[in-house]
């Protein structure tokens, strides 16, 4: 059941694709031709976010204690590692690879099933990689701003990584047995979301329209992401005047 | 007296001048040194106690930001559109906004570590980019990076990207869509409505 919701999700984006040619939206932002389909699914997301994770999330942020939780993300961090290992070798840094899978023998064993994060003290960084990235860095484009159901933020080519590959890598995932799986997927939807609560918080206190602040924040974030926090400079849409004035 | 003021005089000018002589990367390090610092040890901070954040901003970060470039930035090619009051008006809303938003990162500060890593400037440099990296538990570190330009009252800085998110840039595109849909006159009004609903005593604090 799950795989046949992959495939039609699948089937989805790249018909947006390839229909996105014919839904072009005059004004706007060109990153953003889907802009009426995202904008109605971002507020639905917001609302089940509100009715459901976010409660969920909050409450498991004032009862479980802090060292708990850093625990429970290190070891979902830990379950991640690997597939970044993969991804960086994909995009041929091999040197980051050996790395990530270093971090999490060492985090395994030393670190006690992932749940200390010895490794980053000992200097092996953690890194942020999936498919969509590794796609990035071979030279294909995002394609359209995709905000995707109950995920959130994506785009035509993160969000068919997301569903035909990243999942492939995902240890979580490909666990056999059913109820356990989707304990350990609750789980990690839950920590992870109640790590999301500070800057989620802020991006809705700091936004004047929350929907096109998230949007500009993940396309800018996925490029940086891309380019491993190096972006190069994109270049000045406007020709800005010094401002003379003061503070 | 006499020599009271001059003293006062003396010790002012001094300090401007070393303003003038620190270097970017040293100045971001003191500040965020001398931030975290205050926010570690003073219990109400931790509480979470959001208008002495906001004091601890105002006090101390605030100072070194130069907002009417900011502004001017985020306006983009609208900015010459806007006449003298509207600029003021907006540099005025826009600080408020930022000041909030500041304080809202710092107070979810919780003991991270900050890495500072080098400079990269040459000796006649005067636009730089001061960067840090944030660690964090179970994610990747993220960077945060201090545009910064050299003035007459020191370096000030400019933006801050956060994570490759550059402030000034996403809050560019969403003041163009408002311009171009109602007007500058509805940009500061929905800025101004925007700071009111975030504290309520923020109207009493307009520099």
């Amino acid at each position: 059941m799950k795989d046949i919701l992959r495939h039609l999700l699948v089937l989805l984006l790249l018909g947006l694709l390839g229909g996105v040619g014919g839904c072009a939206t005059t004004g706007g932002n060109p990153d953003d031709p889907l802009e009426p389909y995202n904008r109605a699914m971002f507020s639905f997301n917001d609302g089940v976010d509100k009715a459901i994770l976010k409660p969920v999330a909050s409450g498991y942020k004032a009862v479980v204690p802090e060292f708990a939780r850093t625990g429970v993300t290190n070891f979902f961090g830990n379950l991640g590692d690997v597939w970044i290992g993969i991804n960086n070798i994909l995009q041929g840094k091999v040197g980051d690879g050996m790395s990530d899978f270093g971090r999490f023998a060492i985090n395994t064993t030393v670190g006690i099933l992932g749940f200390v994060d010895v490794a980053s003290d000992a200097g092996l960084d953690k890194h942020n990689e999936d498919f969509g990235q590794t796609l990035g860095r071979w030279g294909i484009g995002s394609g359209a701003y995709v905000v995707l159901p109950i995920l959130g933020s994506s785009s035509v080519r993160d969000g068919i990584s997301r569903f035909a590959v990243d999942w492939r890598g995902d240890p979580v995932r490909n666990i056999g047995n059913v109820p356990t799986r989707n304990e350990l997927m609750g789980a990690r939807l839950v920590d992870g979301r109640a790590n999301l609560l500070g800057v989620g918080q802020l991006a809705e206190d700091a936004a004047l329209d929350h929907y096109s602040y998230v949007r500009g924040a993940y396309l800018q974030r996925r490029r940086s992401l891309i380019y491993d926090g190096d972006p190069p400079r994109m270049p000045d849409p406007d020709q800005t005047p010094e401002s003379s004035s003061g503070k | 007296m006499i020599k009271l003021l001059s003293a006062i005089c003396f010790s002012l000018f001094t300090s401007t001048a070393g303003a003038q002589d620190v270097a970017p990367d040293v100045l971001i390090k003191s500040i965020s040194e001398d931030v975290i610092g205050i926010v570690k040890q003073d219990k109400d901070i931790k509480a979470g106690d959001r208008s002495k954040i906001n004091d601890l901003v105002e006090a101390k970060v605030l100072p070194h930001f130069s907002f009417g470039r900011m502004t001017a930035l985020a306006m983009g090619r609208n900015w010459p559109k806007a006449n003298a009051d509207q600029q003021k008006a907006l540099v005025v809303e826009f600080r408020t906004l930022l000041v909030h938003t500041y304080s809202g990162a710092l107070s979810t500060y919780k003991n991270e570590v900050i890495e500072f890593r080098p400079l990269r400037m040459a000796a006649g440099d005067t636009d730089v980019t001061v960067r840090t990296r944030v660690k964090r538990p179970g994610s990747e570190p993220v960077g945060i990076d201090y545009s910064m330009e050299k003035t007459p009252a020191g370096w000030k800085v400019y933006d801050v990207v956060v994570g490759g998110v550059s402030l000034v840039t996403n809050y560019r595109e969403t003041f163009n869509a408002q311009i171009r849909d109602s007007g500058v006159d509805s940009l500061i009004k929905s800025l101004a409505g925007k700071n009111r609903s975030l504290d309520p005593q923020a109207g009493a604090k307009s520099k």
